[in-house]
């Protein structure tokens, strides 16, 4: 039997049959929408994330008091305990490398701040100038932290928007004085909304000079350092400098944990990519359940045409023939089902786009893998049908005694 | 063309062995006309379907056109079946959701025919047996004689051999019956052979042939 005509017998029966037919295009399509719109969301998820990564500034090392030996990720990052000191001058001594543009110190507690009978807790850092440059942070009013010497304190701070207009909600904040426990500081800046940050919102944030936190907190350890490299293709070597350096500076002993903003990346999006495959297998169920259904609706369709089958074989058709012609039925269901399915999934990925945060786009991987999952179980569950169809008696299949 | 020898084909049914057909020799030339004839349960139909390659015979050996086809396997029988059998049936057995000329094609698309050498040979068929006017109807559309018509032309594609009725007019009224027995004969007279079973005297009767069965034996074998 010709190629085309196998096709045209097998569009004619599955037409005939259209309840039949649709039912099986719905589980398939079922099926394949959810496995590109679970991918879709695993993926938007992995952007969401790397895009908040990139977030933190261009060609950034982030430097956290403490060694492990363990690579990727590091605990301390999430907040672990800190071992040994990172001061100030550590900072400063990191300015020296040739390959580092910028470096920042940091600072974070928490505080009670409060203006007039206006009182809240809020996150407070210490931090300098530099580290609005190296984070890409800027103010919609006023101006950032002034450059003053990293040892210096100072009665001056930049708050968050949120703040802003919480503690000053009828007038401009830039001006006003600010208590943070028993001191005042007069405030220079308001944060802009662009900031975003990974583990805190700028929007909720105090920031002071460095050295006044170390004032405020008592004590001289940072909480970690941000480094800037002056381009991407010096990061690696930016981060063996900044170990020595460290390692020179701390008596020998090598107690720092160096980050580069690729290793944070990849970590997250590794991690993402796990999840989507993850939900891509979860989606891949419903198609094998869609593959039992199409198995049991096509040996109703085999019972149900006895008689066509048998005449068939009268008229010459080989039981291969027959075999063949059932798969094709199977086939065709399954990928016209898988073609609903995206575009189903696809639709419904849209709507997505339109009111989630992020980009929930199927990679094309997921695509073409639910479509080869959808027509596998078409033939795997079609063999089933059609060699029971090849295998009837054609006497008892033309008398309809089967 | 047709020699049967010894054929017996037996059923197991409950514990019981039925013969169907016990040691039938029939011969057979090219172009005659033949009827089989004899009540239900006479084995008519059973011999029909050893004829026609759709049942293999218990024991016994059979030559069509001189190739013993007991020793063919079931994709061998299929060819043969396609190529040197015709099946005329009672029920017709078109298939529903075809049209008539769809439906004539089949065999011719089941050997992998050109569309094109298909479609002009099922057309000329069509109008040979008076149907040129329903080449695009659905047999739903079409009367129980044209249907039967139908299924002629179908039988005819592939020129075959031999052409096997059974009970071709068992479901049509006296008129269209003799109009599918005027349009059979007419294909004998041009040199095919031609077997129709039937338990109807009246058809049987005009078959210069008559093989009579009964309990699974051929009972008399007149020529006229």
């Amino acid at each position: 039997m010709r190629t085309n005509d196998l096709f045209a017998f097998a569009t004619q029966s599955l037409l005939r049959a259209r309840m039949r037919s649709s039912m099986m295009l719905l589980a398939m399509a079922i099926g394949v929408a959810a496995v590109v719109m679970l991918t879709a969301l695993g993926e938007g998820a992995r952007r969401y994330v790397t895009a908040e990564f990139s977030s933190l500034g261009t060609n950034l090392i982030i430097v956290l008091p403490g060694k492990t030996e363990t690579g990727g990720l590091n605990p301390a990052l999430l907040g672990g305990d800190i071992p040994r000191d990172l001061t100030i001058a550590d900072a400063a001594a990191l300015l020296r490398i040739p390959t580092v543009a910028q470096a920042a110190p940091i600072i974070v507690g928490n505080a009670t701040i409060s203006s007039g009978s206006r009182e809240r807790d809020t996150l407070l850092m210490g931090a300098t100038h530099s580290l609005f440059e190296v984070r890409n942070w800027g103010v919609k009013q006023g101006e950032i932290l002034p450059n003053i010497a990293w040892e210096q304190t100072g009665s001056f701070c930049v708050i968050g928007g949120n703040i802003a207009r919480e503690l000053f909600p009828q007038q401009s904040a830039v001006g006003q004085w600010l208590r943070v426990g028993d001191r005042r500081f007069r405030i220079v800046g308001v944060m802009n909304s662009e900031g975003r940050s990974v583990g805190f919102d700028v929007q909720e944030l105090v920031v002071v000079p460095v050295a006044t936190a170390q004032a405020i907190y008592n004590r001289t350890s940072l909480f970690r350092i941000l480094v800037k490299a002056r381009s991407a293709q010096d990061i690696q070597r930016t981060r063996t400098d900044i170990v020595e350096a460290l390692k020179a500076r701390h008596q020998g002993v090598e107690d720092v944990t160096v980050i580069t903003q690729d290793a944070l990346l990849s970590t997250f999006s590794d991690l993402f990519t796990k999840l989507t495959l993850a939900l891509a297998a979860i989606a891949a169920i419903s198609l094998l359940v869609a593959g039992v259904l199409v198995m049991n609706v096509m040996l109703v369709a085999v019972s149900q045409r006895t008689a066509e089958i048998g005449l068939l074989k009268a008229l010459g058709a080989r039981p291969a023939q027959i075999t063949r012609l059932f798969l094709m039925e199977a086939v065709l269901l399954a990928f016209l089902g898988s073609l609903i399915g995206l575009g189903i999934g696809e639709l419904v990925t849209w709507a997505a786009r339109q009111v989630l945060p992020f980009e929930a786009v199927a990679p094309l991987w997921a695509v073409i893998f639910g479509i080869v999952v959808a027509i596998a179980c078409g033939l795997i569950f079609g063999i089933l049908p059609a060699r029971r169809a090849a295998r009837l008696d054609p006497v008892l299949a033309l008398a309809g005694k089967l | 063309m047709i020699d049967l020898s010894h054929i017996s084909r037996f059923f197991q049914v409950g514990g019981e062995t039925v013969h169907a057909l016990d040691d039938v020799s029939i011969r057979i030339g090219a172009g005659e006309y033949s009827a089989v004839m004899g009540p239900s349960g006479s084995g008519k139909s059973t011999l029909l379907n050893i004829l026609g390659l759709l049942d293999r015979p218990t024991s016994g050996t059979y030559l069509l056109d001189g190739t013993d086809t007991t020793s063919l396997d079931a994709n061998a029988l299929a060819r043969v079946r396609g190529e040197r059998v015709g099946f005329i049936f009672q029920t017709f057995h078109l298939v529903s959701r075809l049209t008539a000329l769809e439906n004539v094609e089949l065999p011719m698309v089941l050997a992998s025919r050109a569309p094109a050498e298909r479609r002009a040979r099922a057309k000329e068929l069509l109008q040979r047996v008076g149907l040129a006017d329903r080449v695009q109807h659905r047999p739903d559309q079409l009367s129980g004689g044209q249907r039967q018509r139908v299924a002629i032309a179908r039988a005819m594609i592939m020129r075959p051999a031999v052409l096997l009725a059974d009970e071709p007019t068992g479901n049509l009224d006296s008129a269209s019956g003799k109009d599918v027995l005027d349009a059979l004969e007419r294909l004998n007279t041009e040199g095919l052979t031609l077997i129709v079973v039937t338990h109807d005297q009246l058809v049987g009767d005009r078959a210069p042939r008559r093989i009579r069965m009964l309990d699974g034996k051929v009972l008399d074998d007149v020529r006229r």
